[in-house]
Protein backbone atom coordinates (compact mmCIF):
# COMPACT_ATOMS: atom_id res chain seq x y z
CA UNK A 1 0.00 0.00 0.00
CA UNK A 2 2.64 2.31 0.92
CA UNK A 3 4.76 1.24 -1.92
CA UNK A 4 2.42 2.14 -3.88
CA UNK A 5 1.82 5.40 -2.90
CA UNK A 6 5.39 6.17 -2.90
CA UNK A 7 5.45 5.16 -6.61
CA UNK A 8 2.57 7.48 -7.49
CA UNK A 9 4.26 10.46 -5.48
CA UNK A 10 7.46 9.70 -6.91
CA UNK A 11 6.19 9.30 -10.49
CA UNK A 12 4.62 12.54 -10.38
CA UNK A 13 7.66 14.72 -9.07
CA UNK A 14 10.17 13.17 -11.43
CA UNK A 15 7.16 13.86 -14.47
CA UNK A 16 7.15 17.70 -13.16
CA UNK A 17 11.33 17.76 -13.31
CA UNK A 18 10.48 16.23 -16.80
CA UNK A 19 9.00 19.50 -17.80
CA UNK A 20 11.45 21.65 -16.48
CA UNK A 21 14.51 19.64 -17.42
CA UNK A 22 13.64 19.73 -21.08
CA UNK A 23 12.85 23.55 -21.39
CA UNK A 24 16.44 24.40 -19.54
CA UNK A 25 18.19 22.26 -21.95
CA UNK A 26 15.51 24.08 -24.76
CA UNK A 27 18.21 26.78 -24.17
CA UNK A 28 21.31 25.26 -26.19
CA UNK A 29 19.08 26.69 -28.79
CA UNK A 30 18.84 30.08 -27.47
CA UNK A 31 22.34 30.98 -26.83
CA UNK A 32 25.29 28.78 -24.96
CA UNK A 33 25.35 31.91 -22.54
CA UNK A 34 21.73 31.40 -21.71
CA UNK A 35 22.31 27.87 -21.60
CA UNK A 36 25.46 28.52 -18.88
CA UNK A 37 23.49 30.69 -17.02
CA UNK A 38 20.68 28.78 -16.16
CA UNK A 39 22.86 25.47 -15.85
CA UNK A 40 24.96 27.32 -12.93
CA UNK A 41 22.09 27.37 -10.99
CA UNK A 42 21.96 23.70 -10.86
CA UNK A 43 25.56 23.58 -9.84
CA UNK A 44 24.66 25.51 -6.37
CA UNK A 45 24.83 23.89 -2.80
CA UNK A 46 20.76 24.25 -2.54
CA UNK A 47 20.02 22.99 -5.90
CA UNK A 48 22.76 19.91 -5.25
CA UNK A 49 20.18 18.77 -2.03
CA UNK A 50 16.98 18.78 -4.49
CA UNK A 51 19.56 16.78 -6.79
CA UNK A 52 19.64 13.92 -4.78
CA UNK A 53 16.11 14.38 -3.72
CA UNK A 54 15.16 13.92 -7.49
CA UNK A 55 18.14 10.51 -8.07
CA UNK A 56 16.64 9.30 -4.71
CA UNK A 57 12.68 9.74 -6.51
CA UNK A 58 14.07 7.89 -9.44
CA UNK A 59 15.84 5.28 -8.20
CA UNK A 60 13.00 4.16 -6.09
CA UNK A 61 10.50 4.73 -8.62
CA UNK A 62 12.93 2.32 -11.00
CA UNK A 63 13.73 -0.74 -8.55
CA UNK A 64 10.16 -0.56 -7.51
CA UNK A 65 9.11 -0.53 -10.83
CA UNK A 66 10.62 -3.53 -12.06
CA UNK A 67 9.60 -5.13 -8.54
CA UNK A 68 5.51 -4.12 -9.78
CA UNK A 69 6.61 -6.11 -13.08
CA UNK A 70 7.99 -9.18 -11.00
CA UNK A 71 5.06 -9.55 -9.40
CA UNK A 72 2.71 -8.74 -12.89
CA UNK A 73 4.86 -11.27 -14.74
CA UNK A 74 6.74 -13.60 -12.55
CA UNK A 75 4.75 -16.63 -11.22
CA UNK A 76 5.62 -16.75 -7.77
CA UNK A 77 6.16 -12.70 -7.94
CA UNK A 78 2.93 -12.29 -5.58
CA UNK A 79 4.41 -14.58 -3.12
CA UNK A 80 7.40 -12.63 -2.86
CA UNK A 81 6.20 -9.36 -3.30
CA UNK A 82 7.18 -8.49 0.90
CA UNK A 83 10.97 -9.86 0.18
CA UNK A 84 11.23 -8.23 -3.10
CA UNK A 85 9.84 -4.80 -1.26
CA UNK A 86 12.60 -5.43 1.65
CA UNK A 87 14.95 -5.51 -1.53
CA UNK A 88 14.11 -2.69 -3.39
CA UNK A 89 14.53 -0.67 -0.11
CA UNK A 90 18.50 -2.71 0.41
CA UNK A 91 19.35 -1.52 -2.68
CA UNK A 92 18.00 1.78 -2.79
CA UNK A 93 19.89 2.81 0.24
CA UNK A 94 22.99 1.37 -0.80
CA UNK A 95 22.84 3.04 -4.11
CA UNK A 96 21.79 6.19 -2.28
CA UNK A 97 25.21 6.18 0.51
CA UNK A 98 27.10 5.21 -3.14
CA UNK A 99 25.23 8.98 -4.48
CA UNK A 100 25.99 10.82 -1.90
CA UNK A 101 29.59 11.88 -2.74
CA UNK A 102 29.23 12.23 -6.93
CA UNK A 103 25.53 14.07 -6.21
CA UNK A 104 26.37 16.20 -3.05
CA UNK A 105 30.52 16.29 -2.81
CA UNK A 106 31.15 19.59 -4.38
CA UNK A 107 28.09 21.37 -2.53
CA UNK A 108 29.35 20.10 0.63
CA UNK A 109 32.78 21.52 0.24
CA UNK A 110 31.45 24.62 -1.14
CA UNK A 111 29.08 24.81 2.15
CA UNK A 112 32.01 23.49 4.92
CA UNK A 113 35.26 24.40 2.68
CA UNK A 114 37.63 21.87 2.11
CA UNK B 1 -34.60 -47.33 1.22
CA UNK B 2 -33.63 -44.00 3.15
CA UNK B 3 -30.68 -44.16 0.72
CA UNK B 4 -32.42 -44.04 -2.41
CA UNK B 5 -34.47 -40.66 -0.92
CA UNK B 6 -31.09 -38.91 -0.71
CA UNK B 7 -29.99 -39.97 -4.13
CA UNK B 8 -33.49 -38.49 -5.48
CA UNK B 9 -32.99 -35.14 -3.40
CA UNK B 10 -29.56 -34.25 -4.58
CA UNK B 11 -30.50 -35.30 -7.96
CA UNK B 12 -32.99 -32.52 -7.97
CA UNK B 13 -30.87 -29.94 -6.35
CA UNK B 14 -28.16 -30.37 -9.65
CA UNK B 15 -25.32 -31.90 -7.04
CA UNK B 16 -24.27 -35.65 -7.80
CA UNK B 17 -23.84 -37.97 -4.48
CA UNK B 18 -20.34 -38.38 -5.09
CA UNK B 19 -18.30 -35.07 -5.78
CA UNK B 20 -16.96 -34.65 -9.11
CA UNK B 21 -18.91 -37.35 -10.32
CA UNK B 22 -21.05 -36.16 -13.58
CA UNK B 23 -24.73 -36.27 -12.99
CA UNK B 24 -24.51 -36.10 -17.33
CA UNK B 25 -24.07 -38.49 -19.78
CA UNK B 26 -25.04 -38.97 -23.17
CA UNK B 27 -28.30 -40.67 -22.84
CA UNK B 28 -28.68 -37.89 -20.13
CA UNK B 29 -27.60 -34.67 -21.41
CA UNK B 30 -27.15 -31.44 -19.50
CA UNK B 31 -30.28 -29.09 -20.39
CA UNK B 32 -28.85 -26.13 -22.69
CA UNK B 33 -29.16 -22.91 -21.03
CA UNK B 34 -30.12 -20.37 -23.50
CA UNK B 35 -27.44 -16.70 -23.15
CA UNK B 36 -29.88 -14.11 -22.12
CA UNK B 37 -29.02 -12.02 -24.66
CA UNK B 38 -27.86 -13.23 -28.17
CA UNK B 39 -25.78 -11.36 -31.00
CA UNK B 40 -27.89 -10.54 -33.54
CA UNK B 41 -26.69 -9.10 -37.49
CA UNK B 42 -28.70 -5.91 -36.04
CA UNK B 43 -26.42 -5.93 -32.83
CA UNK B 44 -24.17 -3.01 -33.09
CA UNK B 45 -20.28 -3.95 -33.17
CA UNK B 46 -18.41 -3.26 -29.64
CA UNK B 47 -16.88 -0.02 -30.16
CA UNK B 48 -14.35 -0.38 -27.03
CA UNK B 49 -10.72 -0.98 -27.95
CA UNK B 50 -7.56 -2.62 -26.31
CA UNK B 51 -6.29 0.81 -25.32
CA UNK B 52 -6.12 -0.06 -21.84
CA UNK B 53 -4.27 -2.95 -22.15
CA UNK B 54 -1.99 -1.43 -24.61
CA UNK B 55 -1.21 1.73 -21.63
CA UNK B 56 -0.49 -1.36 -19.31
CA UNK B 57 1.60 -3.08 -21.01
CA UNK B 58 3.54 0.37 -22.49
CA UNK B 59 4.09 1.14 -19.06
CA UNK B 60 5.77 -1.90 -18.23
CA UNK B 61 7.93 -2.16 -21.51
CA UNK B 62 8.75 1.74 -21.25
CA UNK B 63 9.28 0.85 -17.70
CA UNK B 64 12.29 -1.14 -18.41
CA UNK B 65 13.83 0.67 -20.94
CA UNK B 66 13.27 3.71 -19.20
CA UNK B 67 15.45 2.20 -16.19
CA UNK B 68 18.37 1.30 -18.68
CA UNK B 69 18.56 4.96 -20.30
CA UNK B 70 17.73 7.23 -17.00
CA UNK B 71 20.47 5.35 -14.42
CA UNK B 72 22.96 5.55 -17.43
CA UNK B 73 21.95 9.19 -17.95
CA UNK B 74 22.24 9.71 -14.23
CA UNK B 75 25.69 7.96 -14.14
CA UNK B 76 26.98 10.07 -17.19
CA UNK B 77 25.78 13.55 -15.95
CA UNK B 78 25.83 13.53 -12.32
CA UNK B 79 28.71 11.00 -11.72
CA UNK B 80 31.30 10.93 -14.02
CA UNK B 81 33.92 13.29 -14.79
CA UNK B 82 33.05 15.86 -12.20
CA UNK B 83 29.15 15.65 -11.83
CA UNK B 84 27.15 18.34 -12.62
CA UNK B 85 30.38 20.67 -12.32
CA UNK B 86 31.43 19.69 -15.49
CA UNK B 87 27.82 20.33 -17.22
CA UNK B 88 27.80 23.46 -19.89
CA UNK B 89 26.74 24.52 -23.62
CA UNK B 90 30.54 22.84 -24.55
CA UNK B 91 29.72 19.20 -23.17
CA UNK B 92 26.03 19.28 -24.59
CA UNK B 93 28.06 19.68 -27.99
CA UNK B 94 30.60 17.37 -27.67
CA UNK B 95 28.24 14.34 -26.57
CA UNK B 96 25.08 15.64 -29.09
CA UNK B 97 28.23 15.33 -32.02
CA UNK B 98 27.92 11.67 -31.65
CA UNK B 99 24.50 10.01 -33.39
CA UNK B 100 24.18 7.39 -30.19
CA UNK B 101 24.03 9.80 -27.48
CA UNK B 102 21.09 11.52 -29.74
CA UNK B 103 19.45 8.61 -30.16
CA UNK B 104 19.63 7.98 -26.56
CA UNK B 105 18.02 11.54 -25.50
CA UNK B 106 15.52 11.23 -28.32
CA UNK B 107 14.69 7.36 -26.95
CA UNK B 108 14.65 8.49 -23.21
CA UNK B 109 12.41 11.73 -24.34
CA UNK B 110 9.75 10.16 -25.89
CA UNK B 111 9.29 7.28 -23.92
CA UNK B 112 10.17 9.16 -20.98
CA UNK B 113 7.11 11.54 -21.74
CA UNK B 114 5.05 8.79 -22.85
CA UNK B 115 5.52 7.25 -19.46
CA UNK B 116 4.76 9.77 -17.41
CA UNK B 117 1.74 10.88 -19.36
CA UNK B 118 -0.02 7.40 -19.18
CA UNK B 119 0.86 7.82 -15.53
CA UNK B 120 -0.31 11.31 -14.73
CA UNK B 121 -3.87 10.44 -17.01
CA UNK B 122 -4.14 6.95 -14.47
CA UNK B 123 -3.71 9.57 -11.31
CA UNK B 124 -6.35 12.13 -12.82
CA UNK B 125 -9.35 9.51 -13.62
CA UNK B 126 -8.31 7.70 -9.97
CA UNK B 127 -8.57 11.02 -7.95
CA UNK B 128 -10.75 13.79 -10.31
CA UNK B 129 -14.37 13.00 -9.33
CA UNK B 130 -15.82 15.51 -11.96
CA UNK B 131 -15.74 14.58 -15.35
CA UNK B 132 -15.73 18.05 -16.76
CA UNK B 133 -12.63 18.03 -14.51
CA UNK B 134 -10.89 15.30 -15.82
CA UNK B 135 -11.58 16.17 -19.47
CA UNK B 136 -9.55 19.49 -18.27
CA UNK B 137 -6.94 18.57 -16.48
CA UNK B 138 -6.06 15.33 -19.53
CA UNK B 139 -6.80 18.34 -21.89
CA UNK B 140 -3.87 20.34 -19.89
CA UNK B 141 -1.77 17.11 -19.83
CA UNK B 142 -1.85 16.07 -23.58
CA UNK B 143 -1.08 19.47 -24.53
CA UNK B 144 1.84 20.32 -22.34
CA UNK B 145 2.90 16.35 -23.43
CA UNK B 146 2.77 17.08 -27.09
CA UNK B 147 4.36 20.90 -26.25
CA UNK B 148 7.21 19.13 -24.95
CA UNK B 149 7.99 15.96 -26.91
CA UNK B 150 7.90 18.59 -29.97
CA UNK B 151 10.25 20.89 -28.33
CA UNK B 152 12.61 18.44 -27.01
CA UNK B 153 12.96 16.36 -30.95
CA UNK B 154 12.98 19.79 -32.26
CA UNK B 155 16.33 20.63 -30.00
CA UNK B 156 17.98 17.56 -30.70
CA UNK B 157 17.74 17.39 -34.39
CA UNK B 158 18.44 21.52 -34.88
CA UNK B 159 21.21 21.45 -32.26
CA UNK B 160 23.99 23.74 -33.97
CA UNK B 161 27.68 23.56 -31.97
CA UNK B 162 28.47 26.86 -33.73
CA UNK B 163 25.39 28.99 -33.06
CA UNK B 164 27.31 31.56 -31.73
Amino acid sequence: MWSWVAHRVTGVLIFFFLFVHVLDTALVRVSPEAYDEVVATYKTPLVALLEYGLVAAILFHALNGLRVIAVDFWSKGTRYQKQMLWAVVGVWVVLMIGALYPVLGHAAAEVFGS
Amino acid sequence: MSNNTVKTDTAASGIGPVEGDSLYSVDNPAPVIEPPRQRTKKTPRSTRGNFELYAWLFMRLSGVVLVVLVIGHLVVQLVLDGGVQKIGFAFVAGRWASPFWQVWDLLMLWLAMLHGTIGLRTIINDYAERANTRVWLKGLLYTATVFTILLGTLVIFTFDPNIR
